[in-house]
């Protein structure tokens, strides 16, 4: 490519017939380039240093005074269309050659790989906190103790008598020596003694943990579990505050459309007991009544082992399984899945439940 | 306990058709959860007949077995067969072949026509065999599922019975009854019986009840029978071990007699096996009222029956056969031989009855709760009368069931009975409880009426005496509610038999609560933090074997670690509980590596179990009052310490392989992250220094420590032996942190940072240093002398080989200064570079490369 266009004579800065055919030459040239060298190469025709146009402008200073003004204007307008011509192809062209670029740049986003591993909780620690967040937000506040305790709390502050059968019934493990009075919590009920001999009445807690019974793993027990438990101590609570606070809890649990219904059962720690069963519309094999957990009024004689004077405080307490409910809410089949710790559990409910 | 309908329906009002399901869904409502039901006829269909053998031909065969072909007649001679159906004989004579000999001409037996179904799905249906066309079968006890004697068929004048031909066999024998099984709570003793149950099932329906007790015609007293003593020289917590001996004799009983079919179909239903007829009687009456009694062969006894206390080394055959020896807190029957019997758990073989017992002495008798619990423990002999026992039997009821099992004796066993009797002991004082008005009321949320609180309680059996001064009541209990003890005990049996379904809800308000305690936030804030980054939760359990402690728990190679031990664990090898999370973990990522799964990044937050000093206590403060604070603080003492600890075990690589990814390996850097995320995470930094920890790589550990110099773990790649031996890929990687130790010193206020606007001047510099110089080491020396204009400091190459001397190294960090008040110069910048250089050369011999 050469600077002129070859053979091309200088055209007169005075003929606009020429000029302007110059122009018209180099404005189709521009629009005719496909590409940004291309049309490049058009620019460097057309008005580069050897171009008609450049010559025809150079020839200015050699014509007489008069003249110039009149072929000053007329080139300075046809040089002017041409840059405008080029301005606006070299927009167009850029703006089509960006296009190509991300059309090009296009990949398969379904064949991304996951850099990123995803990490899960165990559902029932999740679920654990789910509950406690319900109880925070009615103002009651969380307890824990210790999964090794001494055995008056675990049984005897609880009003289980040394030789009822009440005591066996539940599968403790013991922890050697027997002399030392030791064993693995049977229940979280002995957090409820700490509460109450460590806090100042009223009381209001929610003790979650782990709890320990001699069963063996098999698809219904397993030897370690997760319960929550709860105890009101106040002024004139009645049985009707019990059942209000499960209802309320259900509700939060299971949606407001969630019955509880009150059986009465037996536990050394309370008097009235009751079994609590949630009615459970999802469940396989239809709608029925699911066994939750238990409740009642809270024993006056573990009011006094905590020192707080039956006749002047009452109060409340229940306690239901976490794998139980994760069991049925959730529809886990065999606790064994619950317990191995099997990472196929867990990444399925990731952070939820 | 199983609840046979027909004899329920003796004493309540059950409705015709009411099933074992219904049964159980108003036994329900008062409180005895529904357990499971048993019904023959969901096994058992007809049509099973009584039919008359009428001839019986031996055919031997050629295997050696002889069959009996017979024909039988299952409709009464002169009647026709009204039954219709494949293979059952217009004639009302079946042939049956049947290989059992036990049987001749004439004798009645039961017939399965074809069309019946046993148990265990077996259909009955005419069939060719041994040459003839068998329709239908002469059956056996065990083959109707009512008995597991399989000697023979059963034939019907061997239990006493000679019915038509053609009655329907399941009737006779009591099939098409069935019971409902109930749980019954530890503290209703009096619900071990059919009249407790009917009793509470007429509270649950609000029917009429009719005492058994009440229909047996006692004696109001007994006099002149045998000797009885109770010489309780030793009674627990001052209660006499036997507070009531009634003592029965009945002669001339013909022992062999088979027990009635009814008896034996309610018996089985209940779920006791039919024994022998005085044995059946005693049971049966235990079953009905609730007394557990005994009959011994009166032939056998010697002397005047003393109830004491054994002797140290004193021995009893029981019944079992079984020689037990007795401890001196066992509560006997004993006679001039010695014992004679376990109080209340088990009778002695030597007084037992036999076939040709003839005079029985009938013994019901009253027995202290704790003494019959002790000793079922310690001999571990669960018994139908410790059972009932141990949970509370009516002192009032001893002398009918007595009484009862005498009119039983005599009218099924041809027996006698002697008028005199026995009867020694002293009535427990009737328990009075004061239930102040509106006492029930505010314990439940129920505005109870009068009539809701004395017809409640009447029901049950109590007697009520309203001081209408105060509005009180004076409640006195029944005698087979040694249960009731309170008046909350009181409250419950209004709100029960008033219903629970009634009780309304209100929701109390707690006052203004605190949150989350902050420990409780950490703890949450790590366990989120942990799955955000990547890893999976895991709760695996706390039994670990002595070894897995002794390497997990201490650091010191061949170190062992105190650890708690089960005294009844699951398993022996797992026989202790944790002191480090880690061997569960491990347990963990193997099983799932054997599942297929080998890129891992798991973590556990759980307690460990560090015993250090007292280990519980001596003894225990009783229940039912506040220990003193010196006895409740050795309690506390005496509870080992239990922190949480957080571990992690990360095996494989970091990320699944992928198109156009390349998965990395994690290795011991990893694991410092993980450790490192822990206190980022709650604002504590920890130290890293290089390690050692027989669990880890002796090379590739760092011991993580707080600032104070307290340890808090160790994060590194796991031991190569260690990995070996638990079938771990190689290179797997953990750590391990006491949390509770990182929580405590978090801080509880940051203070904010001033942030400098002016530019920064960043300066690089390469140490030589011998090859066992810790990086961070010299990356303190360089911090400490750059002084304050050093923004941050951190270590970008490690470099040996070509061009570094032997047994050396290269560190290059890159040094980011910034003055808060100006803009550094390049001179001042390179300065403080000097400075920092001169430390390290004189703390480690840093040469500039």
């Amino acid at each position: 490519m050469t600077d002129t266009l070859p053979g091309a004579a200088i055209p007169n800065p005075l003929d606009e017939a020429a000029i302007t055919a110059a122009v018209e030459e180099a404005v189709s040239a521009i629009a005719a380039a496909s590409s940004l060298e291309e049309l490049k190469a058009v620019r460097l025709a057309h008005t580069g240093e050897k171009s008609p146009l450049s010559l025809a402008n150079r020839e200015i200073g050699g014509l007489a005074k008069e003249q110039k003004a009149a072929a000053g204007k007329l080139m300075g307008s046809s040089r002017g269309r041409v840059n405008q011509a080029l301005a606006a192809r070299t927009t167009v062209l850029e703006a089509e050659n960006d296009a190509r670029i991300l059309v090009e740049e296009t990949v398969d986003v379904t064949a991304a790989p996951r850099r990123r591993r995803a990490g899960a909780r165990h559902p029932l620690s999740t679920l654990q906190d789910r509950v406690a967040d319900i109880f925070v937000g009615m103002g009651w506040e969380i307890a824990e103790g210790p999964e090794v305790e001494s055995e008056w709390f675990n049984f005897d502050a609880l009003n289980f008598k040394p030789d009822h059968p009440a005591r066996e019934m539940q599968d403790t493990f013991f922890v050697e020596p027997p002399e030392a009075h030791l064993l693995m919590r049977t229940h979280t009920s002995p957090v409820q003694v700490r509460s109450m001999l460590e806090r100042e009445v009223p009381i209001y807690v929610l003790c979650p943990g782990k709890v320990f019974r001699t069963d063996e793993l098999d698809a219904t027990h397993t030897p370690v579990f997760h319960q929550f438990e709860g105890l009101a101590i106040d002024k004139k609570l009645s049985m009707a505050d019990l059942r209000g606070t499960l209802e309320h809890f259900a509700r939060q649990m299971f949606g407001d459309e969630a019955q509880i219904r009150l059986r009465p059962n037996y536990f050394p720690f309370t008097e009235p007991s009751a079994e609590l069963d949630i009615w459970h519309p999802g469940a396989k094999g239809g709608p029925r009544w699911i066994e939750w957990g238990g409740c009642g009024m809270v024993n006056p004689n573990v009011l006094r082992a905590a020192g707080i004077d039956p006749d002047e405080y009452s109060g409340f307490a229940f306690g239901m399984g976490i794998e139980r409910t994760l069991m049925f809410r959730n529809e886990v089949g065999d606790m064994r899945d619950m317990i191995e710790g099997d990472v196929r559990f867990s990444e399925h409910f990731g952070m939820e439940i | 306990m199983r609840i046979p309908l027909s004899w329920l329906r003796e004493f309540a009002q059950v409705p015709a058709d009411a099933t074992a399901e219904d049964v159980m869904a108003e036994l329900v409502k008062v409180g005895f959860e529904e357990e499971a039901v048993h019904r023959p006829t969901d096994e058992l269909k007809g049509p099973i007949v009584v039919g008359q053998v009428l001839s019986l031909v031996k055919e031997p065969q050629s295997n050696g077995k002889t069959i009996n072909w017979c024909q039988v007649r299952v409709v009464p001679e002169g009647q026709e067969q009204t039954l219709t159906g494949k293979g059952i004989d217009p004639s009302g004579v079946q042939g049956i072949i049947c290989g059992a000999h036990n049987f001749v001409e004439g004798d009645k037996v039961v017939v399965t026509l074809p069309g019946a179904v046993l148990p265990g799905e077996f259909h009955i249906s005419a069939r060719k065999t041994y040459g003839h066309l068998s329709a239908g079968m002469i059956a056996s006890v065990r083959e109707l599922g009512i008995g597991e004697d399989h000697d023979g068929i059963l034939v019907l004048s061997r239990i006493g019975l000679d019915p038509e031909i053609g009655t329907d066999a399941m009737t006779l024998l009591g099939l098409y009854d069935e019971a409902a099984e109930i749980n019954v709570t530890p503290d209703r003793g009096y619900a071990f019986s059919i009249r407790g149950v009917a009793r509470e099932y007429a509270h649950a329906t609000g029917t009429v009840f009719t005492d058994p007790a009440a229909k047996v015609a006692a004696p109001a007293s007994l006099q002149g029978g045998y000797g009885v003593k109770l010489n309780d020289d030793a009674p627990i917590y001052g209660k006499p071990g036997c507070d009531r001996f009634v003592a029965r004799t009945v002669r001339g009983v013909d022992a062999t007699r088979p027990t009635p079919p009814w008896m034996v179909s309610r018996l089985r239903l209940a779920g006791i096996r039919s024994i022998s007829l005085p044995v059946d009687i005693s049971n049966y009456v235990m079953l009905e009222l609730g007394q557990p009694n005994h009959c011994y062969d009166l032939d056998k006894l010697s002397g005047d029956i003393v109830v004491r206390r054994a002797v140290a080394g004193e021995r009893i055959t029981t019944l079992d056969d079984k020689v037990r020896v007795l401890d001196v807190e066992d509560l006997l029957i004993t006679d001039d031989s010695g014992a004679i019997g376990i109080a209340g758990v088990m009778g002695g073989a030597n007084t037992e009855v036999s076939d040709s017992t003839t005079n029985i002495l009938v013994e019901a008798a009253h027995f202290d709760e704790v003494s019959i619990a002790r000793s079922r423990r310690r001999h571990k002999l669960p018994s139908e009368a410790s059972k009932r026992f141990e949970r509370g039997v009516d002192w009032q009821v001893a002398n009918i069931a007595a009484q009862r099992v005498v009119d039983l004796l005599v009218e099924l066993a041809g027996g006698t009975a002697d008028e005199a009797g026995t009867d020694v002991g002293t009535a427990p004082d009737a328990v009075t409880i004061d239930l102040p008005a509106g006492y029930a009321a505010s314990r439940i949320g129920i505005d109870f009426t009068e009539e809701q609180i004395t017809g409640s309680l009447k029901d049950l059996g109590a007697i009520v005496l309203k001081d209408d001064a105060n509005g009180s009541y004076s409640v006195t209990a029944p005698s087979w509610r040694n249960d009731l003890e309170t008046k909350e005990d009181l409250s419950e049996e209004i709100a029960r038999l008033v219903g629970y379904d009634n009780i309304p809800a209100t929701l109390p308000v707690a006052p203004p609560g605190r949150g989350l305690t902050r420990t409780q936030q950490q703890k949450r804030r790590v366990v989120q933090a942990l799955a955000d980054a990547g890893l999976t939760e895991v709760l695996s359990y706390p039994f670990v074997s002595k070894s897995a402690n002794d390497t997990f728990g201490v650091a010191e190679e061949g170190g062992a670690r105190t650890g708690l031990k089960l005294a009844n664990p699951i398993s022996e090898e797992h026989g202790y509980l944790r002191t480090s999370v880690l061997p569960g973990l491990i347990e963990v990522a193997r099983r799932n590596h054997s599942r297929g799964f080998r890129d891992l990044a798991l973590f556990e937050a759980g307690s460990v179990f560090l015993p250090d000093g007292q280990l519980g206590t001596a003894s225990i403060p009783p229940l039912g009052v506040k220990p003193s604070d010196e006895v409740l603080d050795g309690l506390y003492d005496g509870v080992p310490d239990q922190p949480l600890h957080i571990a992690a075990v990360l095996t494989g690589h970091d990320s699944p392989a992928a198109a156009a990814h390349t998965p990395r390996a994690w290795d011991w850097a990893d694991a410092l992250d993980v450790a490192r995320l822990i206190g980022d995470v709650l604002g504590v930094e920890l130290v890293v220094s290089q390690g050692s920890h027989q669990a880890f790589h002796p090379g590739r550990a760092a011991q993580l420590a707080l600032r104070s110099g307290d340890i808090v773990g160790y994060a590194g790649e796991l031991h190569p032996k260690l990995l070996a031996a638990h079938d771990m890929p190689a290179r797997s990687v953990a750590l391990e942190l006491n949390a509770d130790a990182i929580f405590e010193v978090a801080p509880d206020v940051i203070v904010a940072k001033h942030i400098s606007g002016f530019p920064v001047a960043t300066q690089d510099v390469a140490l030589v240093v011998p090859r066992d110089i810790p990086a961070d080491a010299v990356l303190a020396a360089l911090r400490e002398g750059a002084g304050e204009l050093l923004e941050d400091v951190a270590l970008f190459d490690v470099y040996a080989g070509q061009g570094i001397e032997d047994g050396k190294k290269s560190l290059a960090f890159g040094l980011r200064f910034r003055a808060t008040d100006r803009t550094l110069t390049a001179d001042e910048a390179s300065e403080a570079r000097e400075a920092a250089v001169a430390v390290a050369a004189e703390r480690f011999g840093a040469v500039q490369r």
